[in-house]
């Protein structure tokens, strides 16, 4: 493209310019009109999950009905109630989405197709992501409503507690890879990073739900308890924003485990057919999603003070272990520096995957030993407290009362 | 200095920078003051980019937008700002005069403008327009300067305790004081 | 590429905003952001020097990551003051902190 400008007589800088904005609006739309495609997809799994059928009228298999949703919800009423702060009301849902969208700059598509091949990309994919948070502080704040903000403020909490994990996972497959660029990463995935880190996989996995507010961390918008949280201001078009970021996130999660973890666009044949490097870098991405919607669908909610334990007490040292334990075995195992087939990484991933069973299996015992604590703890507690009988009054009065 | 697509990016950049940076000393609402923030700051990260220190740009973004200016939010919600009173202190015409001078004097420093005026002995330091070419493997040479014991690894450990001190200094001022409950607000703003 | 000294200006009006905002606000949170700015403008004025003198070398930019190192823990502990201080006089204006003991 950049050269066919050229060609016309445009000067070199201007070609590259048009160029690039051309791409960008390209890659924006596409993202944008895949979403109507992940929110058809998660609801008809989430129906199956839940033993029913799912959108199945409006159009073949019920494909039109996102595409009815949104005209819906852009037809809606845009209620703007007094005291909001309109700029920053109206700026939120598209940062929102724009935090999002910048992910998609660096996921490599093909061997030859990506947005832009940072050398930083996985730095890149930190600062971004902690675009979201500034997104809904801004809403929260700007809909001068007391239970938006409160809910702002555990979502931040939540967003900024799970980014040191998430960061921490991330940096494993540059350990692995000796690049941050995200295409470097594809290419020396001769053997999957699944096989050589899991534990880094189930650490990112985690991370990912609780920085996309999905369940069983969805105390975000936790509907029994806050209406929306920082959304509840929220309705039209703003809020089809929102409800687009959220699910383009989880399927750019499942993007995100795709190239980091899965292989990317690897397969059989994709460096000499780049459109199959594409299908089964959505094929990959498709397993990363269902297993972010299965997780979603299957485990009830996490109490707000318990995910933030969970992130801070166990997914921190557990992570910053994690890398320790990779980065030392990579260093000292021969051979890693120059891997170039399958072949040169088996032993190493073979290592590493041995290396990572035996930390798994240590938390497992660490958890153990956890559990039977704690519940020795209620047991004890219980057993300080008697139970009252039904019935009788004496044992449940309260101290102090009719004196 | 010819009009190319990079200087009007760094046009572009610097405009975002000091446009924010102005709003963010001017505008009475403290809340729009931190947005105003992270756009200069995020214009700063441009400009780094512009000059070739990838690293350094998402660096910025990640720690003062991530992490400094969500700080700084956090602290704002939790203290109480009142929009009636003008933004500036008794002093302010003092502080643009000291800003305005303080500009004139840096402004004649760093730029050719007193040599171009002709003035004599001032010559024309920092003209450098074609930087020799950034090696290509600069982020993997600054990696290994941080741990290198010749290059900068005392520095780097220095600085890892220098935040956690920072750390638990933070932690342990806001700490309520041990055992008391919350206390009940002090009457010291209405003596 | 742009001339140094246009990035020199930048950062050096950037200084003077964050001095004019340290020397004219009342609010000790919005001296706290000038601060920033501040920093902020001497970091751009060591990456453009880094950039445009020694590329080959990475001084410039340990540099600058130092100075980021130093400004969250001083933005950390400085806030922690701010929120202390506003529990004790129950505000956050600097002028009314004026007293060395209460």
């Amino acid at each position: 493209m950049t050269d066919l400008l050229i060609d016309i007589g445009l000067s070199r800088g201007l070609a590259v310019l048009i160029a690039k904005t051309l791409g960008v609006f390209a890659l924006a739309t596409v993202g944008l009109l895949w979403t109507f495609f992940c929110i058809w997809a998660e609801r008809k799994v989430a129906a199956r999950f839940q033993d029913r059928l799912g959108p199945n009228r409006a159009g073949p298999f019920g494909l039109v009905q996102t595409v009815a949703d949104a005209i819906k919800i852009i037809l809606k009423e845009d209620i703007m109630h007094q005291g909001v702060d309109r700029w920053v009301f109206n700026l939120a849902p598209i940062l929102s989405v724009m935090s999002v969208l910048l992910i998609w700059v660096v996921i490599p598509f093909t061997p030859t197709l990506i947005g832009v091949d940072l050398s930083i990309g996985v730095l890149y994919l930190f600062a971004v992501g902690s675009l979201g948070s500034i997104a809904i502080l801004m809403a929260g704040w700007s809909s001068n409503n007391k239970f938006a903000l409160l809910g702002a403020f555990r979502a931040v909490a939540q967003l900024i507690s799970y980014e040191v994990p998430m960061a921490l996972a991330m940096l494993v497959p540059v350990v692995l890879a000796g690049s941050m660029s995200t295409q470097d990463i594809v290419r020396s995935q001769h053997v999957m990073y699944l096989i050589a880190a899991p534990l880094t996989v189930l650490i990112f996995i985690i991370a990912s739900m609780a920085e996309l507010g999905r369940a069983p961390f969805d105390i975000l918008e936790a509907e029994s308890e806050l209406v929306a949280g920082y959304q509840t201001e929220y309705s039209g078009f703003k809020f089809g924003l929102f409800y687009v970021g959220e699910f383009l996130h989880a399927f750019t999660v499942g993007l995100l485990i795709a190239v980091l973890f899965l292989g990317g666009w690897r397969g059989p044949f994709a460096e000499d057919v780049p459109a199959l490097g594409f299908v089964y870098l959505l094929l990959k991405s498709f397993v990363g999603y269902f297993v972010v919607m299965w997780i979603r669908m299957t485990l009830p909610r996490v109490r707000v003070d318990q995910i933030l334990d969970l992130g801070w007490k166990f997914l921190v040292p557990l992570s910053l272990v994690n890398l320790i334990v990779v980065a030392f075995l990579w260093k000292i195992l021969p051979g890693t520096d120059s891997i170039t087939s399958v072949g040169d990484a088996l032993v190493p991933s073979l290592v590493l995957l041995a290396a990572n069973i035996l930390m798994i299996a240590g938390v497992g015992v660490l958890l153990r030993e956890e559990g039977r604590r704690e519940r020795a703890r209620i047991m004890a507690r219980r057993a300080a407290q008697p139970v009252s009988e039904p019935g009788s009054v004496a044992d449940t009065a309260p101290a102090g009362a009719g004196d | 200095m010819e009009l190319t697509v990079e200087s009007l990016v760094f046009l572009l950049f610097s405009l975002i920078t000091l446009g924010g940076a102005l709003m963010v000393v001017t505008t009475r609402n403290l809340f729009h003051a931190a947005l105003f923030l992270m756009l200069s700051l995020f214009g700063v990260a441009g400009l780094f980019a512009l000059l070739t220190a990838p690293f350094l740009a998402g660096i910025q973004v990640v720690v003062y937008i991530g992490a400094i200016a969500i700080l700084i939010i956090f602290a704002i919600m939790l203290t109480p700002q009142v929009t009636a009173v003008p933004p500036t202190n008794s002093q302010w015409i003092a502080g643009v005069v000291v800003a305005v001078v303080l500009f004139a004097l840096l402004a004649t420093i760093v730029t050719p403008l007193l040599s171009e005026l002709g003035v004599e002995g001032w010559g024309a330091v920092f003209t450098e327009k074609n930087p020799p070419p950034v090696p290509a493997d600069s982020i993997a040479r600054l990696g290994e300067a941080f741990v290198d014991p010749q290059a900068y690894m005392l520095p780097f450990e220095v600085a890892s305790v220098l935040l956690m001190a920072a750390l638990v200094g933070a932690v342990m001022l806001v700490r309520p004081a041990r055992g008391a409950e919350d206390e009940a607000p002090q009457t010291g703003a209405q003596e | 590429m742009v001339p140094l000294w246009m990035y020199l200006l930048v950062a050096a009006g950037l200084f003077s905003i964050g001095m004019y905002g340290v020397l004219a606000r009342r609010n000790a949170i919005a001296i706290l952001m000038s601060i920033e700015l501040m920093l902020n403008a001497a970091n751009i004025n060591l990456v453009a020097f880094w950039r445009y003198n020694q590329p080959a070398h990475v001084s410039g930019q340990v540099f600058a990551a130092f100075v980021f190192v130093v400004a969250a823990a001083e933005v950390a502990v400085g806030l922690a003051l701010i929120i202390n201080i506003y529990r004790q006089r129950r505000s956050v204006v600097a002028d009314d902190v004026d007293l060395l003991k209460w």
